[in-house]
């Protein structure tokens, strides 16, 4: 099992990736976008920054970047892709997952640690959590409101797609709990095939209990129990 | 040979930019102003050889984001 952490110039949670894979004992390697292929690896993970500077938006340009072709063909072939962040960002430019990251509705720039409602767990990335289970994952985005039109929007929930939604530290999916202006409160989706996962919330920075909380890990040791990496508990 | 590209936040997107912008002309005292829609304008110079369907295949793919935009692009001898 290998894993690949995407390097675009702009990136900046790379590192953090790369740690808390490697806290679970990952063999995970740094791919600079302008390699050709990620054939070589089991799950691609796009990391959090600001590729290209956000310039045109977020994940425009980086979308066209030389690796993406590898990562939308082995995608394609139903490799696991992990986007967090920015890397969400560019999944849905890639059309990789539908609908779009737009600026938060209030304008700010949103930094803070807050809960989010695990929604389903019939899936690779929370197969070791439980449906309503609330994870405390910081996020840190000013363009994470989630967007999508009303037909994507009745697919995403008839299928189950939608995996996280921002709530109160009581788990109730509020207005006030959401922090960016998405569309239902929607923090993270998978696609039809579950194999692609994209979440604004960033888990590798809730992996190491100095960082406020590990409820991050949840999310690798589930793509790693599904990977066969870890044993199921 | 110039194309001008004008990329708008679809009318059925909230555009919060333009809600800001609208506030700050309402505080400067001028309350005609009734909305503001915040776009980008893009400017490309051409050496003639692209043809219509390139542009709108940028236009499409790169420059604006169906979900959330629309596009009009204007040619300029």
């Amino acid at each position: 099992m290998k894993a690949a952490v995407i390097r675009f110039p702009g990136s900046n949670c790379d590192q953090d990736c790369m740690l808390a894979l490697r806290e679970f004992g990952v063999d995970a390697e740094y791919v600079w976008h302008k390699e050709t292929s990620v054939a070589a690896y089991d799950l691609i993970v796009l990391p959090g920054g600001f590729s290209y500077g956000d310039y045109l938006r977020c994940g425009a340009i980086a979308r066209f970047s030389p690796v993406m072709r590898s990562v939308v063909e082995e995608a394609a072939k139903g490799k696991f892709v992990l986007g967090i962040c920015n890397g969400f960002q560019i999944l849905c430019e890639a059309h990789l997952l539908p609908g779009a990251l737009v600026r938060n509705r209030s304008l700010h720039f949103r930094c803070e640690h807050l809960f989010t409602r695990v929604e389903n767990f019939t899936n690779p990335w929370l197969n070791t959590a439980v449906t309503g289970q609330l994870l405390n994952i910081p996020i840190a985005h000013g363009e994470g409101s989630y967007l999508a039109d009303p037909e994507t929007l009745i697919q995403l929930n008839r299928n189950r797609q939608i995996l996280l939604r921002y709530c109160d530290s009581h788990g109730a999916v509020t207005h006030a709990a959401n922090p960016n202006g998405s569309l239902e409160n929607i923090a993270g989706i998978c696609n039809a095939r579950f194999n692609v996962f994209g979440l604004m919330p960033h888990p590798e920075r809730a992996c190491d209990p100095r960082l406020g909380s590990v409820d991050g890990r949840v999310i690798f040791e589930s793509i790693l129990t599904r990977l066969g990496v870890r044993k199921a508990a | 040979m110039k194309a001008k590209v004008i990329v708008m936040p679809k009318r059925s997107v909230l555009d919060p930019q333009g809600v800001a912008v609208r506030d700050a002309i309402h505080h400067h005292g001028v309350s005609a102003v009734k909305a503001a829609r915040v776009g980008k304008f893009i400017e490309l110079e051409l050496d003639g050889t692209q043809t219509e369907a390139q542009l709108h295949e940028i236009c499409r793919d790169l420059l604006s984001n169906p979900v959330m935009e629309d596009y009009e692009v204007l040619l300029e001898k």
